[in-house]
């Protein structure tokens, strides 16, 4: 196959038939219902508590419509899928499986094999267990949690159900109830009062088949004055054979705290990539969002920041990345809540081979929340005449003295900016990666190098092909 | 190459631009270490010839050929010219967001040279040429062109030409929008360059950028053609007759 062909099959959705021949240790029968969720609560061993919780949600979400607005979801089966499988002690399924293009995006992102396999999830990495291990005693010495969030239900049950379902209750969204009703991994990080977290926690330190899991559900808690930087995923490919990722991500930012999450996701392209993320930031406490999103044929995915105390501080920074046969609807929340609350949005798309890449954004200014400022800047990049990108920006400024901004901007590669680069010498397709380096140089220079250079990398790898 | 080849033919070309033919019937020749300036009022077509000798995708080349060391380059893409050894400095560079002027004239010479140059080759050349042209290391490290004054975008224009060296350099009105301190580091750039080895064709509205690097052949272009060419003395005439005097004598002429 050649490089053209490969990156030709990378961005097209459909071409590809992903099988599921999979053995698996534990697998709920097809289709969502009471039997299924009981049983995966039962699997788990779980509490009547979050029992309890899961079969509430069950109920919303039979109850809750599809989202009337946004990209189409039509094609979404639910009786068709599986909600929970474990996989068997051993590979989950043949590394021979996983599509070439996948494996050729790993190559050239220099991921060793043993960590491919584990990414594809056809693996398990002993290596990483062990600097897992090392970085988890180092953390709990501070007092600092971070686990898988199913260990966090048997082994820090009150915390978890203090907070899980504060900030995203389960009847939110149609799909934070499904998550709510099936969630199974994902993170469970506490960090004490006070304590700084100097080395970023990475989820996929974290050995575990279900970390990768298409419902996980991540809760982070931050005592005042604490500090964490948590990541997640990554910019290899996520290899599923499952075609719906609903994850709830929640995180309380107490008084003083700061928590800054990153993720840059990079999702097979069948997959619906629906996801809730939303922070709760008291007094003088900072969230800062850095969420990419690359592949996957549908993305809805809004990271929200709720301003609850007096001089929270709220920022996105967002990069999405639109192409053939994908629609990333992409954005964000702000609802300031207090007095002298801010916040910043800044959302990048790119679209390419007729991708489509929507802002949607909310920002709101309740009544009495005096001081508040935001300030909202999009800027879409547009490969080709056959791409789309929209902006669909919602002002609610319930208060006279707040300060809101809001810019938008589309740009073309444009000819001009190619020809300047090609004077100099530059060939085409490297001039184009050269703009578009350029363009999301704002997201890159906020993750830590290891995954700006990868994702760097993986940019210049959707591009190839794309001119000429 | 026979000795006496020149450097830079431009033979009879015709450039139209969406259908309109502006540049109609154009010859210029350069040999190596002649400095040529082209001078015209404004729509003589100035910036067409320029665009065109670049291969700007808009501008369509209908008739004539443009020949650099002897081969016809005008079927080349402008990233082949550039590796052959043309070189423009726009009267209007364009921005680049997010994309180090450090990085950009680093993967340029990369790019002309066709191989990579080594890191502390390449410091001291920028170190030298940033010298020359009065410019910080703070410059360097900012976006191409983005937010730059007029000034800075000339002289970051000059500093690109300064470190890839090209035999054959255009500078479209490079001189336009300057102070006279920013013209002569301009200025300096261009001297510092033309070691007799290089050509350079000056295109210019004022003859002021010519007080400072002195041509050997100046060249009054009107309506797409060169209506009259001469030595650096031209450029003197035409500051005290000004574009409309010599066009008349020389349309008188004909």
């Amino acid at each position: 196959m050649t490089e053209r062909k490969a990156v030709d099959i990378m961005s097209d959705g459909y071409k590809w038939g992903f099988h599921d021949e999979a053995e698996y240790l534990f697998k709920t029968e097809k289709g969502l219902s009471r039997a299924v969720v009981e049983e995966i609560a039962g699997i788990k061993e779980e509490p009547q508590w979050m029992r309890d919780f899961r079969l509430h949600a069950l109920e919303l979400f039979e109850k809750k419509p599809m989202p009337a607005w946004g990209p189409d979801l039509s094609d979404i089966r639910f009786d068709d899928m599986y909600y929970y499988a474990r996989a068997s002690d051993r590979a989950e399924r043949d590394w021979k499986d996983v599509p070439d293009y996948i494996r050729r995006t790993f190559d050239r992102l220099g991921i060793p094999e043993a960590e491919q396999k584990f990414l594809a999830g056809v693996g398990a990495q002993y290596d990483s267990e062990v600097v897992y291990h090392n970085l988890r005693e180092e953390l709990s010495k501070q007092g600092v949690i971070f686990v898988d969030t199913d260990t966090a239900v048997r082994e820090y049950p009150d915390l978890v159900r203090r907070y899980m379902g504060t900030i995203v209750p389960s009847g939110d969204n149609k799909f934070a109830a499904l998550n709510s009703a099936v969630w199974s991994g994902g993170s469970f990080v506490y960090v004490p009062e006070g304590v700084r977290v100097e080395i970023p926690l990475q989820a996929y330190f974290r050995i575990n088949a279900e970390n990768i899991g298409q419902f996980e559900r991540t809760l982070i808690i931050a005592e005042p004055g604490s500090f964490v930087h948590y990541i997640e995923g990554c910019t290899a490919p996520i290899y599923t054979t499952n075609s719906l990722h609903a994850a709830v991500v929640e995180v309380i930012v107490k008084k003083g705290a700061r928590v800054r999450y990153s993720t840059v996701q990079n999702w097979s392209t069948n997959v619906f990539n629906l996801v809730t993320k939303r922070s709760a930031v008291y007094e003088d406490g900072v969230v800062e969002w850095v969420d990419g999103n690359l592949g996957s044929r549908t993305t809805m995915k809004y990271p929200g920041i709720y301003l609850m105390g007096r001089g929270a501080h709220g920022e996105v920074l967002s990069l999405s990345f639109a192409g053939r046969g994908q629609h990333q609807d992409t954005g964000a929340k702000a609802i300031h809540a207090a007095p002298y609350t801010s916040s910043v949005i800044t959302a990048k798309s790119i679209s390419k081979d007729g991708g489509r890449a929507s802002y949607r954004g909310l920002v709101k200014a309740a009544r009495g929340a005096k001081g508040v400022k935001s300030s909202v800047r999009c800027d879409a990049l547009l490969m080709d005449d056959d791409s789309r990108s929209d902006t669909y920006p919602t002002m609610d400024i319930e208060e006279q003295s707040a300060l809101i901004a809001h810019e938008a901007t589309v740009s073309k590669v444009g000819e001009e900016q190619l020809f300047y680069l090609q004077s100099r010498g530059i060939e085409q397709q490297e001039a184009t990666k050269m703009i578009v380096n350029g363009f999301v140089e704002p997201v890159v220079k906020e993750l830590p190098m290891e995954y700006a250079v990868e994702l760097n990398r993986l940019i210049e790898l959707q591009l190839e092909g794309a001119v000429g | 190459m026979p000795e006496d080849q020149p450097l830079f033919v431009i033979d009879d070309l015709h450039v139209s631009v969406e259908g309109k033919e502006i540049v109609k019937g154009l010859n210029l020749t350069a040999r190596r270490g002649e400095i040529h300036a082209v001078m015209g009022p404004n729509a003589s077509g100035k910036s067409t010839l320029a665009h065109a000798l670049m291969g700007h995708p808009r501008y369509e080349v209908t008739k004539g050929k443009v020949l650099l060391k002897g081969e016809n380059i005008l079927r080349l893409k402008p990233d082949e010219r550039a590796r052959r050894g043309l070189f423009l400095a726009f009267q209007y560079p364009r921005a680049i967001p997010g994309v180090s002027m450090v990085n950009f004239l680093r993967s340029a010479l990369r790019s002309v040279r066709d191989e990579d140059v080594p890191v502390r080759e390449f410091r001291a050349m920028l170190r030298e040429t940033m010298d020359l042209l009065k410019l910080d290391d703070e410059f360097v490290r900012r976006y191409v062109n983005d937010g730059f004054s007029g000034g800075e975008m000339k002289r970051a224009e000059v500093l690109q030409m300064g470190i890839l060296k090209p035999e054959m350099a255009v500078l479209d009105e490079t001189d336009s929008g300057l102070d006279i301190d920013a013209l002569r580091t301009v200025a300096e750039g261009i001297s510092a360059l033309a070691d007799g080895t290089r050509s350079f064709l000056i295109i210019t509205h004022y003859q002021r950028i010519l007080n400072y690097v002195r041509p050997h052949f100046v060249h009054i272009l009107f309506d797409g053609r060169i209506i009259k060419s001469g030595g650096p003395d031209l450029a003197h005439e035409l500051e005290a007759e000004g574009y409309e005097g010599i066009i008349a004598a020389a349309q008188g002429a004909r």
